[in-house]
């Protein structure tokens, strides 16, 4: 693997204005070399504008950014060292799958055994080898999107770019392909990035993920970091399900909801401000008997939802705990016997619970 | 304030380098709107100066344009240009829609063969309707009786000659809005019970609605600026378009031929605004999701429809092989022997047989130069990256034909490329400057054709060349142009069958050595040589229609070669 404390690509107060409308706002980013990387945040937060500016193809209005130590901010597309991958595969329809990959060799001018033998391997590294003379139209939406990758690898690039590449296929093939994605990354030690707003896409093959909000980053971190540590309400409701409970602290460690006090940890939280606690629904405890803890409420089901592998169950305790998700087991449920109505004991662990201050 | 919002003041904005790509790209451009301008703008611009002076070109103001609007003959021409044109595209409205709604939403047996016949008049030039019309019911006609009292030479000739060649540009327009129908919307009007007819009105008509509006448009056009048809029909029946000719032709009145031909530029420019906003109106209206609709068989109805475009075609083909007879004809009527004597144009005035060859090679070049030059520039429009403004004005610059009349071009060409500072004006009486004109003339159909083809290509193809460091005139050459190689051809094909019959522009433009068949027509019908004239309009025919075959195969063979990728 590439030295990964190397920084490959830096970003520096890039801004990218649409008229009147500010797209991405002074964001700074630092990429070290060989890292995986993961855009992710919802619609329109600005994540493909962010690549297009990095690639060259929508110039950023204001900014830097700075590919192997060389600065690239006013350089021309054609003179940029990356390979791009749209949703749309873009595979030239009238060539095949061949031609297809072999074309940016050819803008090289590598002898004709070259090429055919840098082509072959590449198909045979996405597991394509005897699609070779097919046209795009004849193969299927995963297949293409192999191609489209090949082809983006011919050249060795520098930077791969990869726009929402996986989001025009169903389900099981994204998948696999995620993992192939991973594996082809693993192998080359390419320096990826990959725009996403599917998080279980992002989480499960970013090296760190940038989560990004109305043109600016919310959080910069690695997948666990960023599900068990948010940096913000944004990000922890973004990634994952989680539970927002209002209250205001009242002393060091204290947090009253209307009659009920919780404890947990108000550091950096001065006194009497408005907070949002949140805790996600699979870290909430469900007890059968009554235990003598701070963060415990007696709770009614008001619903099941069958999710597979596990339960959500919709609960709702005293004032301020009205609409609460938990995830139990199915073992658990069972043996429970949970059902719509019951009563429960829950138990809010203080060393699960995240506060915010309420933004006024 | 502007629409932007302003960087911080100690921000740098970012310009990017241009690459050798985006240079020779905006040579392109800079190039293909410099001859816009050369080809459409400054002759427009020297017309317009031409009608505020007098013949010794001093400016004289609105001088010319009292004298017109005083003169009781030429002021006429303009109401009987409006009735004509205005009763054309109402008659033609009418069939076409009802023929157009046969052929899309009917079962009716031969569909495919009526919409064939109905292409028909495409292949010839207007004249021939006017002529064949002659033989029908002029004064030595097969029918003369029919018509009573009245006489085809004027209004009447000049209506059902228009309503002849405009047709299929009527019913073109008009099947493609009417195949466009969502059959969802009919399963939820039968699925609420509402009655037939209540369908008709309610989904079908407003449906095409836009269509049919844009056809109106059309035909009000193409009547208002065609000559051809009143040239040889209209007897002393005066419009606008055979004002101009008179005074340009006739009197050599160039002042008053270019006020006139301002006045005819008018109505084509406010239909082809009304178009535009029609148009827009028109793709909002087609949802991506819409469902084809299938029509059912309803006996009945398909059977009135089958008389009706029976008759329709029957008309048609009347119109055609009279024309064919009688250029067949010994001597019309006293000697009805058949021979071959009308087509030995060479023993007869109008440029003989040359003047047939020159029409083809001058198609010939249209199509080569032409399709070539027209497919660049509306690559330049949609793929050239980053220069919008630049971009838009070709753009608008490629639209702006569209609104000017044949005429108006030929005399603005006259007066621009005959001017005597002109250092482009050894073109005047070249072939150059014929296949210039007719290629501008209909520069801007075929620019939206191109553009429609250019649309369905993936933008991001230029995106990903770049990434791989091809050059632009790679892609350009291996994918680009190879995929839209079915348009490209339509191009061409459009271009030459056009300048195989068109007569408006290039009657002002042609010198003794470039005579062209559709002027040969005009000629020997003025000359008195009908027989001949007709003669010449159908060798136009025979060649179309043998060039339209061609093109069919040229199509099939190449798909068959270089679109296998488009079949699964
Ligand atoms: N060419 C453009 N002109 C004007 N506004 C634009 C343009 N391109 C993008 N925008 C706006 O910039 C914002 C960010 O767009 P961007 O495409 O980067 O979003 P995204 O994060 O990629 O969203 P998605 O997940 O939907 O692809 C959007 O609000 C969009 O409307
Ligand atoms: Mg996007």
């Amino acid at each position: 693997m590439p030295d990964s404390n190397q920084v490959y690509l830096r970003i520096e107060n890039l801004t990218k204005h649409f008229g009147e409308f500010v797209a991405v706002s002074d964001l700074s980013l630092e990429i070290n070399s060989g890292e995986f990387i993961c855009f992710l945040g919802p619609s329109g937060c600005g994540k493909t504008t962010l690549l297009r500016a990095i690639a060259g193809l929508d110039p950023q209005t204001a900014g830097r950014i700075n590919q192997a130590g060389k600065d690239i901010s006013d350089l021309p597309v054609s003179e940029r060292d990356f390979g791009i991958v749209f949703q749309s595969y873009a595979l030239f329809p009238n060539l095949t799958v061949y031609q297809n990959v072999a074309y940016g060799l050819e803008n090289q001018r590598l002898p004709r055994q070259e090429i055919h033998k840098r082509v072959t391997d590449l198909l045979e590294l996405v597991g394509l080898p005897e699609q070779i003379e097919k046209y795009p139209a004849q193969l299927s939406g995963g297949q293409q999107q192999r191609v489209a990758l090949s082809r983006a690898l011919a050249t060795s690039p520098g930077l791969l770019l990869l726009d929402e590449p996986l989001s025009a296929l169903d389900a099981r093939v994204r998948s696999s392909l995620r993992l192939e994605i991973r594996a082809l990354h693993q192998n080359l030690g390419i320096t990826t990035i990959l725009v996403t707003h599917d998080q279980e896409e992002a989480l499960s093959m970013a090296d760190r993920i940038v989560v990004m909000d109305q043109g600016r980053i919310e959080q910069v971190g690695t997948p666990i970091e960023i599900y068990s540590n948010p940096a913000s309400p944004f990000v922890a409701d973004f990634i994952g399900v989680m539970n927002f409970i209002h209250g205001e602290v009242t002393s060091p460690g204290l947090v009253s909801i209307e009659e009920k006090t919780l404890k947990c940890n108000t550091e950096n939280i001065p006194e009497k401000s408005n907070v949002r606690v949140t805790v996600r629904p699979e870290d909430i405890l469900c007890h059968s008997e009554l235990i003598e803890s701070p963060n415990t409420l007696e709770v009614k089901v008001k619903s099941l939802e069958f999710l597979g592998s596990f339960y959500r169950l919709f609960i709702s305790g005293p004032t301020g705990f009205e609409e609460l998700m938990a995830d139990l087991s199915i073992k658990q449920v069972h043996e429970q016997n949970i059902t719509p109505e019951s009563t429960l004991n829950i138990e809010l662990p203080t060393n699960r619970l995240l506060i915010f201050p309420e933004i006024s | 304030m502007s629409g932007t919002v302003s960087l911080p003041a100690n921000v740098v904005p970012v310009r990017i380098r241009l690459s050798r790509d985006d240079v020779i790209l905006r040579i392109g451009l800079f190039c293909l709107i410099t001859l816009l301008a050369i080809a459409v703008v400054f002759p427009l611009y020297t017309l317009l100066s031409k009608s505020l002076e007098d013949i010794d070109g001093k400016y004289v103001g609105l001088q010319n344009f009292r004298e017109y609007f005083e003169t009781p003959a030429l002021f006429s021409s303009i109401t009987n240009s409006l009735t004509v044109a205005i009763s054309v595209a109402l008659i033609v409205l009418v069939i076409a829609f009802v023929y157009g709604y046969a052929l899309t939403r009917t079962r009716m047996p031969l569909r495919w063969l009526f919409r064939g016949i109905a292409l028909i008049p495409i292949l010839a030039p207007s004249l021939l309707a006017a002529i064949s019309l002659i033989y029908w019911f002029g004064n030595q006609g097969v029918l003369r009786s029919w018509l009573g009292e009245s006489s085809i030479y004027g209004p009447i000739g000049i209506i059902i000659g228009s309503c002849f060649w405009v047709f299929p540009h009527a019913l073109m327009i008009i099947v493609t809005a009417l195949s466009t129908a969502d059959a969802r919307l009919y399963e939820a009007a039968e699925a609420l019970r509402t009655p037939k007819w209540r369908i008709f009105f309610t989904v079908t008509l407003p449906g095409a609605k836009y269509g049919i509006l844009s056809a109106g448009f059309i035909v009000f056009t193409l009547v208002i600026t065609d000559f051809g048809v009143p040239k040889v029909i209209g007897g002393r029946y005066n419009v606008l378009a055979t004002d101009v000719y008179k005074q340009v032709v006739g009197q050599q009145n160039f002042e008053m031929g270019a006020v006139v031909s301002l006045i005819l530029l008018l109505p084509a420019v406010l239909a082809f605004i009304a178009d535009r906003w029609v148009q827009r109106r028109q793709i909002a209206l087609l949802s991506p999701h819409a469902v084809p609709f299938q029509p059912k068989s309803h006996p009945l109805r398909d059977g009135i429809l089958f008389v009706f475009c029976l008759i329709v075609s029957i008309i048609l083909i009347s119109m055609l092989a009279m024309a064919v007879y009688a250029s067949f004809v010994t001597f019309w009527p006293y000697n009805l022997s058949l021979s071959l004597k009308n087509y030995n144009f060479d023993v007869m005035d109008g440029g003989g047989w040359e003047a047939y060859f020159n029409s083809i090679r001058m198609a010939i070049y249209c199509a080569v130069f032409g399709s070539g030059l027209i497919f660049f520039g509306s690559y330049l429009v949609e793929k050239a990256r980053g220069v919008t403004w630049l971009r838009t004005i070709l753009h608008l610059g490629s639209m702006l034909p569209l609104a000017v009349p044949g005429l108006v071009l030929g005399i603005a060409y006259i007066f621009f490329f005959n001017h005597p500072e002109n250092p482009l004006g050894f073109l005047y009486g070249t072939m150059g400057i014929l296949v210039i004109c007719t290629i501008v003339h209909f520069y801007t159909v075929s620019h939206l054709t191109c553009l429609t083809a250019l649309k369905q290509l993936d933008p991001e193809f230029e995106a990903v060349s770049l990434s791989l460091k091809s050059p632009v005139w790679r892609t350009f050459g291996k994918v680009t142009l190879p995929v839209c190689l079915p348009a490209f051809l339509d191009v061409a094909s459009y271009l030459f069958l056009n300048a195989m019959t068109t007569v408006s522009a290039v009657v002002f433009l042609y010198s003794p050595e470039t005579m062209l068949a559709s002027v040969a027509v005009l000629n020997m019908d003025d000359a008195g040589d009908i027989a001949p004239a007709a003669a010449m309009a159908l060798m136009i025919v025979y060649t179309s229609a043998v060039f339209r075959v061609l093109h069919a195969l040229l199509a099939r063979f190449i798909n068959s070669r270089t679109q296998v990728w488009r079949t699964r």
